[in-house]
């Protein structure tokens, strides 16, 4: 069987309709811009919810460009990213799989959290990550050169303790990487508001409990609060919930199980309304 | 009775006492109380001996001080509080229950009190969440700070409820936080108060004056405390009404306070006697802060030195650096040849305090430290000392930071077991803590996954030949075929090996010890569970040439008696050289085959050792160029440590490497093996 044989589906992609809410925090979007230009891929690092994903939607609408998103994890396959052979009644098709439709497309790939797919895995992206910008599909035979639009991106948060889940030099240097923090206080508390629906003084506080909790990482936290869970308590409190009780819900026990911590973090709660 | 009657008595009830010397100065002790009072201390200190021989031994001890205070009855529902705490607790919080006399009192009389001890772990986490950076809880005479360490009282009991009183600690923490925080001692208060012969008074009116201005100034940031410090303290007293609007004002500085001072002072006022009252150690706070600023500078200066190096000779090299104040939020950024660097986290930390302390960054923080610049003047040791007969079994090179360069085979390292315990403390931990093993048992089974292969899969890397077999016969009879034709292979591609590195410096004695011990056996059937490839070492040692690595299990060690009874046999012995100890466990570690690499190290401290020589920044540098070493090797490593107070130091020494603060050594056993989870999955 050759590949022209066999019926072939690749998903088309859609472009976004409206531009996606983004505060830019330093020169991310000139880097970007650039790289794209440069058809260079991109590696973004930075803790949990402090605007990547956003970021890339972002990108994607202001480049005109689709976007294609997958979420890595462990049982993550190459077939999984590439594409495979599906048995449909008697005939046998090929599905293109999210890579793959991205590269035909011309679309930005975005792996979102690489460390977690197994090591195996990223390596079909290494040909399409250097000058060589092609995919390879072994199973068709097939070796599909990626236009100019395509690009790829990676997203990895370094504050990751497993030494199971380091990434690979040989694949981190293929990037160009571009790091995230969490906003400053005034951007921070611009974007709360923005997403939450509060007004500007409510998000300061918001921002505020922000800053205490990030005070306890390694003294008891792996990780502060995020941008996330911050424009998650402003939402419940746009829908009418107490502050207090809103960022118990939203903030303190989503941060930890720990009896103590949370004790902890109920006092800062507390402190901040 | 008499003395050596006495002492007969106390010898045969006390039979494991520790000399007799020290029977002897008991009975002296006990000589001068009336025939009763002997016979009821010798009865009780029997009692308890019964059940611990150290108790009965500090009852005696304790009795005729105590006796000052209770009645008969009272002494011996004082005894029986600390055999409870006892049975509870285990000996420390016996021996702390039958010291605390006063909280014995407080307690029989009804009041409601709360104890430093149980607010401690609680409120020094608030302080780190509000402080941002390092400030220490400790218990005091009375309220004050050297802006690195809060003091509090030792209990409180001034509040009607235990609620109330915990909430009367929590403000003063807080007052005190402010302190540190909102520049009460950014001026020298010492030069100022150096005016005022009644010094006593001018100092308690200027902790009044800064306690209205610093609560206005939380109340600002932090509305809710705002709240809590004006419940604890009810109105302001009127003598300080004409001074408020000012110290309240979003601009009052420690200078508004002084001013006012003077106007108080100089009318010859009384100053009032509020209750929550926090006090000033003016000449105290000073030095520290001093001192840090000068450590900080030089952490910074250092950081400064090393990205010039790294610009090598780019035009950023001709450069200087510049700072850059953001005046809407205070923060300070570091410019090099116009544009913002990037710091490590020590130096970032060491900038934010430093912008904390002085409002703005000293000119001369920004010029890189180099030659002849400043280095950081610590004594030095004498030489090596106590050579050993026995050769050494391996050498080390140390790291000398003043030389910036490795002293060659500076360490020797003996090899040598533990000499075995008799297994009853592991026995006794299984047995304690056998519902809690079950269940990390089976979590880490639930890590650990089998290598398998799933047949009849949607999709997969390989044709499961039974299922294709069946789907042609379907078709041929006719019946619909299955479209499940493959297997995919689920992989268990844990190749892990992982190197415990266990702190038995004499500092662990005690609760540290049991802890480490208790944990250890915990991580044990844990990792037996798992599967994973792991060693435990433990490290003590007495200069250079003593570095004392005991093999406690070799990877190739299976988990059994011997082990166990090696565990049971680690004990406090001597210093803590880590540095030697981290290379030594490296070299074993990089020599498994493992694809990836865990070093786990679990101490109660810094580094130190015999002699001035690796106190300090020596033995930090030390340590954290063995962790880089390491790094280099292709290993992780990770601290988990029970210095409270190590948050400073640590960031910095474990560089490459991350780190945990256990705030209680209580939670070692049952966090270790889930850290090392987390670590792992
Ligand atoms: N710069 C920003 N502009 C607008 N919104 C932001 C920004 N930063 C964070 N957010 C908000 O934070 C939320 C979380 O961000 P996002 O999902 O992009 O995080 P992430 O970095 O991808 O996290 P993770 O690593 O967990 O996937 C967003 O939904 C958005 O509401
Ligand atoms: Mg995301």
């Amino acid at each position: 069987m050759t590949p022209t044989a066999i019926k072939t589906i690749t998903p088309a992609l859609e472009r976004l309709a409206r531009a996606p809410y983004y505060q830019p925090v330093a020169d991310e979007v000139a880097l970007f811009e650039a790289a794209a230009q440069k058809r260079l891929p991109v590696l973004l690092k930075g803790p949990t919810g402090c605007g990547k994903t956003r970021f890339v939607e972002y990108m994607a609408w202001k480049l005109g460009r689709p976007l294609v998103t997958v979420a890595c994890h462990d049982d993550l396959t190459t077939a999984d990213l590439v594409g495979r052979y599906l048995i449909v009644g008697e005939e046998t098709v090929w599905l293109d799989g999210p890579l793959t439709a991205a590269v035909r497309n011309g679309a930005i790939c975005y792996l979102d959290e690489i460390v977690e797919a197994r090591k195996d895995t990223t390596v079909v992206i290494h040909p399409l990550a250097d000058t060589r910008r092609a995919l390879l599909v072994d199973k068709r035979g097939e070796l599909i050169q990626a236009p100019d639009e395509f690009m790829l991106v990676i997203s990895y948060n370094p504050g990751y303790q497993s030494v199971l889940k380091e990434i690979k030099p040989s694949t981190r240097q293929r990037f160009v990487a571009l790091e995230f923090d969490y906003p400053e206080p005034e951007l921070e508390a611009r974007i709360v508001a923005n997403e939450g629906g509060v007004d500007l003084e409510m998000a300061k506080k918001l921002v505020k409990l922000g800053e205490l909790t990030r005070n306890l990482k390694g003294a008891g936290l792996d990780e502060g609060a995020s941008t996330r869970l911050l424009v998650h308590a402003a939402q419940l409190i746009g829908a009418g919930m107490a502050p207090s009780a809103a960022c118990i819900a939203a903030v303190a026990r989503a941060l930890s199980d720990d009896p103590d911590m949370n004790e902890t973090l109920d006092d800062l709660v507390r402190a901040v309304f | 009775m008499f003395e050596h009657e006495l002492e007969e008595k106390l010898d045969a009830l006390l039979f494991a006492s520790p000399s007799h010397r020290s029977i002897e100065r008991l009975a002296g002790l006990l000589a001068p109380l009336p025939r009763r009072h002997q016979e009821l201390v010798l009865h009780w200190a029997g009692v308890a001996a019964q059940t611990y021989a150290e108790i009965g031994y500090l009852i005696a001890t304790l009795a005729p001080q105590v006796l000052t205070r209770l009645d008969e009855q009272d002494f011996a529902a004082w005894v029986i509080a600390g055999l409870d705490a006892y049975d509870k607790e285990g000996l420390r919080p016996a021996m702390e229950t039958l010291r605390d006399l006063e909280g014995f009192i407080a307690v029989k009389e009804g009041r409601a009190f709360v104890r430093f001890a149980e607010i401690e772990p609680r409120l020094t986490r608030f302080v780190q969440g509000l402080a941002g950076r390092p400030l220490a809880l400790k218990a005091g005479a009375y309220p004050w700070t050297d802006t690195e360490t809060i003091y509090l009282p030792e209990r409180l009991a001034l509040g009607r409820s235990a609620e109330e009183n915990r909430r009367l600690y929590q403000a003063l923490a807080v007052l005190l936080w402010a302190q540190t925080h909102y520049g009460t001692f950014a001026i020298d208060l010492e030069a100022e108060l150096a005016r005022w012969p009644e010094r006593e008074q001018a100092l308690t009116w200027l902790a009044q004056l800064e306690t209205v201005r610093l609560s206005a100034c939380v109340e600002r940031a932090l509305p809710g405390l705002g709240r809590l410090l004006a419940e604890a303290r009810g109105a302001w007293p009127a003598e300080l009404a004409a001074a408020l609007p000012e110290l309240q004002a979003p601009d009052a500085t420690v200078a508004t306070s002084l001013r006012w001072l003077d106007h108080f002072m100089s009318a010859g006022a009384v100053p009032p006697a509020p209750s929550l009252h926090p006090r000033l150690d003016p000449a105290t706070a000073w030095r520290v802060r001093n001192e840090r600023i000068a450590r900080e500078i030089a952490t910074l200066r250092q950081a400064l030195a090393a990205l010039k190096s790294a610009a090598g000779g780019r035009a950023a090299a001709e450069e200087s650096f510049t700072a850059r104040r953001d005046d809407e939020t205070g923060t300070v950024e570091i410019l090099l040849a116009g544009e913002a660097v990037k710091l490590p986290d020590a130096a970032q930390a060491a900038l934010h305090s430093l912008v904390l302390d002085l409002g703005a960054l000293p000119p001369e923080a920004l010029t890189p430290a180099g030659e002849g610049a400043w280095t950081p003047s610590e004594a030095r040791g004498p030489g090596p000392q106590g050579v050993s007969e026995r050769k050494a079994d391996a050498y080390y090179d140390e790291w000398d930071y003043q030389r910036n360069a490795y002293r060659r085979g500076w360490c020797h390292v003996y090899e040598m077991p533990v000499k075995p315990g008799d297994g009853a403390f592991v026995r006794e931990t299984r047995r304690r803590y056998a519902a809690f093993i079950a269940q990390l048992k089976r979590r880490f089974e639930a890590v650990r996954g089998e290598d398998r292969i799933l047949g009849r899969q949607p999709e997969g890397e390989e044709i499961d030949l039974d299922a294709l077999v069946e789907a042609v016969n379907d078709r041929k009879s006719g019946a619909e075929p299955s479209p499940r034709l493959f297997c995919r292979r689920m992989r268990n591609d844990r190749s892990l090996a992982a190197m415990f590195m266990v702190d038995m410096s004499g500092s662990t004695k005690g609760w540290v010890n049991d802890a480490e011990r208790e944990a250890l056996v915990m991580l044990c059937e844990a990792l037996e569970a798992l599967g994973d490839a792991y060693a435990i070492y433990g490290f003590s040692g007495w200069t250079r040439t003593r570095c004392d690595i005991y093999r406690i299990k070799g990877f190739d060690d299976r988990y059994d008696d011997a082990v166990r009874a090696a565990i049971d046999g680690i004990e406090a012995k001597d210093y803590t050289r880590m540095g030697v100890a981290i290379r030594h466990l490296t070299q074993l570690l990089a020599a498994q085959a493992a694809r990836h690499k865990l070093l786990v190290m679990l101490s109660d401290g810094r580094p130190d050792d015999f002699g001035d020589e690796y106190r300090g920044t020596y033995g930090i540098e030390d340590t954290r160029r063995a962790l880089l070493e390491a790094r280099r090797q292709g290993i992780r490593s990770y601290c988990v440590t029970i210095d409270r107070h190590g948050q400073d130091y640590l960031k910095h020494m474990m560089g490459p490497a991350a780190f945990t603060v256990l705030d209680d050594v209580k939670k070692l056993p049952l966090k270790l093996a889930d850290i090392y989870r987390r670590l792992t999955v």
